[in-house]
């Protein structure tokens, strides 16, 4: 672990980089030096807590349960965070608690259930971290985009429903579409992987000091993993916002304006 | 009776869009436009009848039965409406007959192309590349597959020039004759002049008594309305057109 050690010192001399960032606010007055204190702050002040809770999870003397609660408060807390950042999507918090639920236990029971990775903690802590992480963007994107693919589109499902279809028909295209512009973003991300950048654990690997093509082959199943599970959140929140849009006597309801 | 409102109030949070309507419509074959400013609730009292609105509180009765006791895709099959926007979904005109009615034949198509004076080759014409004339009759040919007993017209002609709108008031007028209860929206007077066999005139979400309803006939400002046009557009949703 030697090459990828950051000791104390070299953190501090990181912290140029954010006296750059604060020098060029500066200059060119954006006006954004106190922001960026506190962002500093508040992901140094962040990481440190979390890497001292971790040191307890992934310690092998625990139990294994420890991780699998830490997997459970982060889809609770990634939930909590798409409400707040998607408030125009009606129930979003429950709805982003079982699409994040959803899609980690399948994702988790495939990761662990076949063996591509140990279910050990040093492995569920930062595999499901980066599963829910993915998956939170794409809750959020999805949520927002049914929101407003139904908010720009009233007239076109309003027709449908005056034509006598029921509201699981009429809102078919709008949430094909809604799914398709949801999920292309990670295939994107998942054709541009290499070739663009570096990915977070192939960069961390390759720092540790790991081979290359281990590195890869861990990258590999981890898109492949991030990529499943951001089709299956997409398909539930996307499916449940839609359900929600509607009445059960196939009602189109009003949509806060903000969402449009 | 066709269509009866009962102390009808709709409400929109802190709006209220009607506001105790009570009205009737006859049954048979006549025009009845419902006539008001933008925002006055035209359009409101409009979607009642097929439900795309329910009231918050009072009854609305079709044929003399409560709305809400009514399976509400059946009563839309029977209750057509054509929109203020032309709404052409993806795809030919032949498309749109099919997310009509999936096993429409091409003779019952080509019949409706005619019944809305289009040509028979518009089947195979993208539905979205049609001016917006012959989009709004396309619309109205889609409705009238379904086999509706009634046409609901929210401002249809209101994106249209005056040649496309003398069209398919023709068209309002026809079925008319032909023994459909037609309700046409509208803030237009010289058009309810045209067509109208008869008239509801909301004020402010409210049906206009003798005074009122002289009162919005002599004043009526196109200018004003213009205006009130515009901005119910810029706030978007299908709010607006009242």
């Amino acid at each position: 672990m030697e090459q990828g050690d950051v000791g104390w010192w070299g953190l501090a001399a990181s912290l140029i980089l954010v006296a750059i960032t604060i020098a060029i606010s500066a200059w060119r007055r954006l006006g954004l030096e106190r922001d960026v204190l506190l962002a500093t702050g508040r992901a140094l002040v962040q990481l440190l807590a979390v890497g001292y809770v971790l040191v307890v999870i992934i310690d092998p003397d625990q139990p294994v349960a420890y991780a699998w609660a830490w997997l459970v408060f982060m889809v609770v807390f990634a939930a909590w965070t798409v409400s707040r950042r998607a408030p125009e999507v009606p129930g979003v918090l429950p709805l982003a608690l079982a699409s994040l639920g959803a899609s980690t236990a399948i994702t988790a029971a495939v990761i662990f259930g076949l063996g591509i990775f140990p279910a050990e903690a040093r492995a569920i802590v930062p595999v499901g971290g980066m599963m829910v992480g993915n998956a939170m963007t794409s809750t959020v994107l999805a949520g927002r985009r049914v929101v407003a693919e139904f908010s720009e589109k009233r007239h076109d499902v309003e027709a449908r429903l005056a034509l006598g279809q029921p509201w699981t028909e009429a809102s078919r295209p709008g949430l094909r579409s809604a799914l398709r512009a949801a999920m292309t973003q990670q295939i994107e991300t998942t054709k541009a992987v290499g070739l663009v950048f570096l990915p977070g654990a192939m960069t961390g690997l390759i720092l540790a000091g790991v081979d290359p093509v281990d590195a890869v082959r861990v990258q590999a199943a981890i898109m492949f993993l991030i990529l499943g599970a951001v089709a299956i959140n997409v398909v539930v929140i996307g499916t449940g916002v839609t359900r929600r849009l509607f009445t059960p006597d196939h009602r189109l309801v009003r949509i806060a304006r903000t969402a449009g | 009776m066709l269509f009866e409102f009962d102390d009808v109030v709709v409400r929109f949070g802190d709006d209220v869009a009607l506001d105790h309507v009570t009205a009737a419509v006859p049954d048979g074959g006549s025009v009845t436009c419902l006539l008001g400013a933008s925002g006055s609730g035209k359009s409101t009292l409009l979607r009642l009848c097929n439900r795309l609105e329910v009231p918050t509180s009072g009854q609305v009765r079709f044929r003399g039965q409560p709305l809400d006791e009514l399976d509400p895709l059946a009563l839309r099959r029977t209750v057509g409406m054509v929109f203020q926007r032309p709404t052409p979904f993806p795809g030919t005109v032949r498309d749109n007959f099919l997310v009509a009615v999936p096993d429409a034949t091409e003779a019952q198509m080509r019949d409706m192309l005619d019944r809305v004076r289009l040509p028979e080759a518009f089947l195979d014409r993208e539905a979205d590349s049609l001016s917006g004339g012959e989009q709004q009759r396309g619309s109205l040919a889609r409705t009238l597959i379904t086999g509706p007993e009634v046409l609901l017209m929210d401002e249809p002609t209101s994106a249209l020039d005056p040649a496309a709108t003398k069209a398919l008031e023709e068209l309002g007028r026809e079925l008319a004759e032909a023994g459909m209860p037609v309700l046409w929206v509208t803030h237009d007077l010289q058009q309810a002049d045209r067509i109208a066999d008869r008239r509801i005139v909301l004020v402010r979400g409210r049906v206009a008594d003798d005074h009122q309803r002289g009162h919005y006939l002599a004043s009526e400002d196109a200018d004003h309305e213009h205006d009130r046009q515009q901005q119910d557009e810029q706030e978007g949703t299908g709010r607006g057109a009242g």
